[in-house]
C-alpha cells in the first residue's frame, strides 16, 4: 500500500513533468499549427545551461534563471530563424526543419559538454525526505518539482482565462483566422507562446536534472511521450495536456514499477523483467490508440 | 414518389443558435427549386448538411426513395448527388481533363485497380472530351486548375459535378463573383442542364433565380419562411418584410 | 530521350560492381547495395507522402517488421522448431520476402486503420508514437534477442546462388529494386494512382465526386507498408540480422529526409535521396564524428531554401517541366 502511495507520487511527478513540456507544445500546434520536433531540444537546453550554472557557481538557484533563461532565447531564435518561416508551409516542412534542427542542437551539446552524462547537485535544503504518511518518507526535491508543476498549472490557468493574452491565445487555438480579424499583431503573440513554452520546457529540464541524468539526447525520449500527452489531451487544449499528462504520467510510472513483478507470478523472472519493462514502455502508447478510437481529436479538443 | 430529395424536419443548433430550424423542403423532377435568403440565413449550413458534411441534429434527409440521414457524402454521391463549390474547390495541380476525367472515373468504377493504366481507359477519356465539347474551356482543358480564371473554375466545377452524371445538382451559389456576361452564359448553361436534372440552387442573384427557378423558398434565421412560385414569392410580405433594408435585392 | 536516361542509368547501376572493382574501393559496393534498399523504402514512402499527402512518420515500423520477419523466420529455420508451433521457419528467400511484404502490409493495415481515422498533426503523431510502440515491443521479445535483435547466420537462399558473394547479393538486389520500381511505376500511372494524386490536392473534392477519403488513402497506406517490408527484409539479409534500431523513430526521420532531397512526390526522387543521404552521411562520418551537425545544416538548407529536392534541380536545369 505505501510502496503504491509512493510510486502514485512518482508518477504525478512524472505527469507534471509531462505537462509543463505538453503545455507549450499543444499551445504551439494549436494557435500556429505547427507541429516542432525540437521543443524537446528546448528541454534539454535548459537542462545543460542551468546545471553549468548550477554547478559553476555552486547554488542550485542561480542555476534556475540561467535555464529559463537559455531555454527562452534559444525558443526566441528558433522561432525567429526557423519556425516563423514554417507558419504557412505544411507540415512535412515543419516536420523536417526541426528534424535538422534537434540533429544540429544534439551535436552542439556534444561539442559544448561531451557525450557523458552530467549530473545535478540537489538544492540545498531538498536533499532529505519528509515523512508524509507513518512509513511514508518520501524525497522533498520531488515534492518540489509536484508543486511546481501544479502551481504552473493553476498560473497558466489564470494566464488563459483571466487575462487579454489569455483570451487571444484560446481564440487563436479555436479559430486562427479570427485572431487575424481581431486586427491583433499576431506575429507577437506566436513569439509570446513559443518564448513561453520554451521558457515552460527549460523549467522542466532543469528540474528533472536531478532525477535523471542530463544526457545528449534527452529531449527526444521525453518528446515521444509528450506527444502521446497532447494527442490524447486534445491538440491545443491546456486542459487536456494537463489531465492527459498527469493520467499518462500516473499510468507510465504504475506500469514500470509494477508489470515486472506481477509479470513475475507466471513466468521466469528474467523474461518477466524484459517484457514487463517492454510493455509498460508500450503502455502509453497503448492507452493512446485507444482513446482514438472513441475520440479521434483526443479528449479535450479545442474548438468542438 | 417522384422526390429526388426531400428533407424532413431537419435541425441544427450551434450552442444556442439554430442555423437550421426544422426545415423540410423537397426536390422534384424536372424542378429547379431555388432557395434564397439574406446572409446569416443558414443556407450553407443547410447545403452542408444535404450533402452530408455536417450532421444534423434532428430530422431526416432523402435521396429518391433511400433514408441517407446517416451517408456520408461519397455515399450520398453514389446515390445521385451532384454539387459545387461556393468558393471552388478543385484539385488545383490537376489540369482540367484530369479534374473532368476522375469524376468520370469515379462513376465508372475500378478506382481500386493497381494494375491498370489510367491512360488507357479510353471511355473515360472520351466521355470527358465530350464533356469539354462546346464547353468553352476545351481549349484550356490540359492546364492545370490554378491557372484559369475564377469564371472558368465556376463553370469547371459544373462540368466536374456533371461528369458524375447526377440525379440531381445542389448548387452553392454557381454565380457568385461572376461578371455579367459570364453570368448569362452561365444561366443559359443552367437552363440547359434543368432540362433533364432537376437542382437546388443557392443563390443571391436574383436575375438568376428569377429566370431559372419553377418554385423558390426563402430562408430566414434557419426557418423556410415562404414557398411558391416566382410571383408568389415577390408579392409575399413576410418575404418583402425580411429583405426589408434590402428591398432592391428582389427586384 | 527518356528511355535513353533509363538505360544509361540502369547500365551504370549493372556496371558498379566493375567499377567499385576498377577503383580498388570495395566498399562502395556496400554503399550501393545500400542505396538501392533504402531507395525502395523511401520510394514506398514516396508513395503516401507525395502521391498521397499522408505525411507519415514512422514508416521504418514497416521497415523493421520486414526485417524482423526474414530474422524470425530465420531462426526457426535454424532451431527446426515452428512459430506457435505451427509455421515453420525459412531460409528460402522466395518464401521469406513475400511472407516479410505481407506481414508487413498487415500491420500497415492496422496501424492505418487507427491513425487515418485523424489528419494533419495527430496523424504525423501518431504513426510516430505507433512506431515506437512496435520498437519497444521488440526491445522487450527476449526470445529473439531483446534489444540486440537476431543474428541471421547466413543469407537467405536463392536459386543456389552463392549469396556470401557480395556482387552477387548486389545484383539481386538490383533485380529484387527494378521489379519494385516497375511495379510502382504501374500502380503511380494506375486508376488507384489518379485517385491518390487527387485525395492530396484535395480530399472535400474527392469526397464529392464520391471517392470516400478513408478506404482509399488505406488501402496505400498498406501498399506503402508492404514496399517498407520489403526494403527491410533485403537490409535483414544484406546484413544478416535484424534489430530493433532498424524501427527506431530516427529511421523513419531518415527515410523522410531521403524523400524530401530527392524531391516529394517525383517517382525517381527516392533513389536519389537515398543516394545523396547515405554518400553523405558517408563522407560526413568519415570526416567528423560531428557529422550530425552538418547533416542537420545541410537539411535546414535544403526544406528552407529550395523545392523539389534534387530532381526539382535535374528539372530546372534540364529544362524539363515537372
Amino acid at each position: 500500500m505505501i510502496l503504491i502511495l509512493e510510486q502514485l507520487l512518482n508518477g504525478l511527478q512524472f505527469g507534471v513533468m509531462l505537462f509543463l513540456l505538453a503545455a507549450g507544445l499543444t499551445l504551439i500546434f494549436g494557435i500556429m499549427g505547427v507541429i516542432n520536433l525540437a521543443h524537446g531540444s528546448l528541454y534539454m537546453v535548459g537542462a545543460y545551461a542551468g546545471t553549468y550554472v548550477a554547478t559553476e557557481t555552486g547554488s542550485f538557484w542561480l542555476g534556475l534563471p540561467a535555464a529559463l533563461g537559455a531555454a527562452a532565447l534559444t525558443g526566441f531564435a528558433i522561432e525567429a530563424l526557423v519556425v516563423r518561416r514554417l507558419y504557412a508551409r505544411d507540415h512535412l516542412d515543419q516536420v523536417l526543419a526541426t528534424f535538422a534542427l534537434i540533429l544540429i542542437f544534439n551535436q552542439l551539446i556534444v561539442l559544448g559538454f561531451g557525450r557523458q552524462p552530467v549530473f545535478t547537485a540537489l538544492p540545498s535544503g531538498f536533499g532529505g525526505s519528509v515523512e508524509l504518511l507513518p512509513g511514508l518518507p518520501y524525497p522533498t526535491y520531488r515534492l518540489l518539482i509536484i508543486a511546481t508543476g501544479l502551481s504552473v498549472a493553476l498560473g497558466l490557468y489564470l494566464l488563459i482565462n483571466r487575462t487579454r493574452i489569455g483570451m487571444l491565445v484560446r481564440a487563436g487555438a479555436t479559430n486562427r483566422d479570427m485572431v487575424r480579424a481581431l486586427g491583433v499583431d499576431i506575429r507577437l503573440l506566436y513569439t509570446v507562446v513559443f518564448g513561453l513554452g520554451a521558457l515552460l520546457a527549460g523549467l522542466a529540464g532543469y528540474m528533472a536534472g536531478p532525477i535523471s541524468a542530463v544526457q545528449v539526447g534527452m529531449g527526444e525520449q521525453i518528446l515521444l511521450a509528450t506527444f502521446v500527452v497532447v494527442v490524447v489531451g486534445g491538440v491545443g487544449s491546456i486542459k487536456g495536456a494537463f489531465v492527459a499528462g498527469i493520467v499518462l504520467g500516473v499510468v507510465d510510472t504504475m506500469l514500470r514499477a509494477f508489470l515486472p513483478g506481477l509479470l513475475r507470478l507466471v513466468m521466469a523472472p528474467s523474461d518477466a523483467d524484459a517484457i514487463g519493462l517492454g510493455v509498460a514502455s508500450m503502455g502509453i502508447y497503448l492507452l493512446m490508440a485507444l482513446v482514438l478510437l472513441v475520440r479521434p481529436k483526443g479528449l479535450f479538443a479545442a474548438g468542438g | 414518389m417522384t422526390d429526388v430529395l426531400r428533407v424532413e424536419g431537419l435541425v441544427k443548433r450551434f450552442g444556442g443558435l439554430l442555423a437550421t430550424d426544422h426545415v423540410s423542403l423537397t426536390l422534384r423532377a424536372k424542378e429547379v427549386h431555388a432557395l434564397i435568403g439574406p446572409n446569416g440565413a443558414g443556407k450553407s449550413t443547410l447545403i452542408n448538411q444535404l450533402c452530408g458534411e455536417l450532421a444534423p441534429d434532428e430530422g431526416r434527409v432523402f435521396i429518391g426513395p433511400h433514408d441517407a440521414t446517416h451517408l456520408s457524402v461519397p455515399a450520398r454521391v453514389t446515390l445521385g448527388l451532384g454539387r459545387t463549390f461556393q468558393v471552388t474547390s478543385l484539385l488545383d495541380d490537376a489540369t482540367l481533363r484530369e479534374n473532368i476525367a476522375l469524376a468520370v472515373q469515379s462513376r465508372a468504377g475500378h478506382s481500386f485497380r493497381i494494375w491498370d493504366r489510367v491512360l488507357g481507359r479510353a471511355s473515360i477519356w472520351a466521355d470527358t472530351q465530350a464533356l469539354l465539347q462546346g464547353s468553352g474551356l476545351e481549349d484550356r482543358a490540359d492546364l492545370p486548375a490554378h491557372d484559369i480564371s475564377h469564371g472558368e473554375r465556376k463553370q469547371l466545377e459544373l462540368l466536374v459535378a456533371l461528369a458524375r452524371k447526377p440525379k440531381f445538382l445542389l448548387l452553392d451559389e454557381p454565380m457568385a463573383g461572376l461578371g455579367h456576361v459570364e453570368s448569362q452564359e452561365m444561366i443559359t448553361r443552367l437552363q440547359a442542364i434543368a432540362q433533364t436534372t432537376p437542382m437546388l440552387l443557392v443563390e443571391h442573384d436574383m436575375d438568376a433565380v428569377f429566370a431559372l427557378a419553377t418554385r423558390i423558398s426563402v430562408l430566414v434565421y434557419g426557418q423556410i419562411i415562404a414557398s411558391g412560385s416566382a410571383d408568389e414569392i415577390r408579392a409575399n410580405p413576410a418575404v418583402r418584410e425580411a429583405y426589408l433594408g434590402a428591398e432592391d435585392e428582389l427586384c | 530521350m527518356r528511355l535513353l536516361v533509363f538505360a544509361l542509368g540502369f547500365g551504370f547501376l549493372l556496371a558498379v560492381p566493375f567499377l567499385t572493382q576498377s577503383i580498388g574501393q570495395p566498399a562502395l559496393l556496400t554503399l550501393a547495395s545500400r542505396i538501392l534498399i533504402y531507395a525502395i523504402a523511401a520510394a514506398s514512402l514516396n508513395f503516401i507522402l507525395g502521391y498521397g499527402g499522408m505525411v507519415s512518420f514512422g514508416h521504418a515500423a514497416f521497415f523493421g517488421i520486414g526485417a524482423y520477419t526474414v530474422g524470425i523466420l530465420f531462426a526457426h529455420h535454424s532451431s527446426a522448431e515452428p512459430l506457435f508451433g505451427l509455421i515453420p521457419g525459412s531460409n528460402q528467400m522466395l518464401i521469406t520476402l513475400p511472407a516479410a511484404v505481407l506481414v508487413a502490409g498487415l500491420f500497415a493495415g492496422l496501424i492505418g486503420a487507427l491513425s487515418l481515422r485523424t489528419g494533419g498533426v495527430q496523424f504525423i503523431m501518431i504513426t510516430l508514437a505507433f512506431a515506437q510502440m512496435l520498437f519497444f515491443f521488440f526491445v522487450s521479445l527476449t526470445p529473439y534477442g531483446a534489444e540486440d535483435g537476431i543474428i541471421i547466420r547466413r543469407t537467405n537462399e536463392l536459386f543456389g546462388l552463392n549469396m556470401r558473394d557480395k556482387t552477387v547479393l548486389y545484383y539481386v538486389i538490383l533485380a529484387i529494386a527494378l521489379v519494385f520500381f516497375l511495379a510502382l511505376w504501374r500502380v503511380v500511372n494506375s486508376s488507384f494512382g489518379a485517385v491518390l494524386k487527387g485525395m492530396r490536392q484535395n480530399e472535400r473534392r474527392m469526397a464529392a465526386i464520391g471517392f470516400a477519403p478513408y478506404r482509399y488513402k488505406l488501402f496505400a497506406f498498406v501498399l506503402a507498408g508492404m514496399g517498407a517490408g520489403l526494403a527491410g527484409a533485403l537490409m535483414a539479409n544484406f546484413l544478416r540480422f535484424a534489430s530493433p534500431d532498424m524501427m527506431h523513430w530516427t529511421k523513419s526521420g531518415e527515410l523522410m529526409i531521403m524523400v524530401i532531397l530527392g524531391g516529394v512526390g517525383s517517382f525517381f526522387g527516392p533513389i536519389f535521396g537515398a543516394a545523396a543521404f547515405l554518400i553523405l552521411e558517408t563522407f560526413l562520418a568519415g570526416w567528423s564524428e560531428h557529422w550530425p551537425l552538418a547533416l542537420g545544416l545541410i537539411l535546414l538548407v535544403v526544406v528552407m531554401g529550395t523545392k523539389g529536392g534534387i530532381s526539382g534541380l535535374f528539372d530546372r536545369f534540364g529544362g524539363r517541366g515537372k
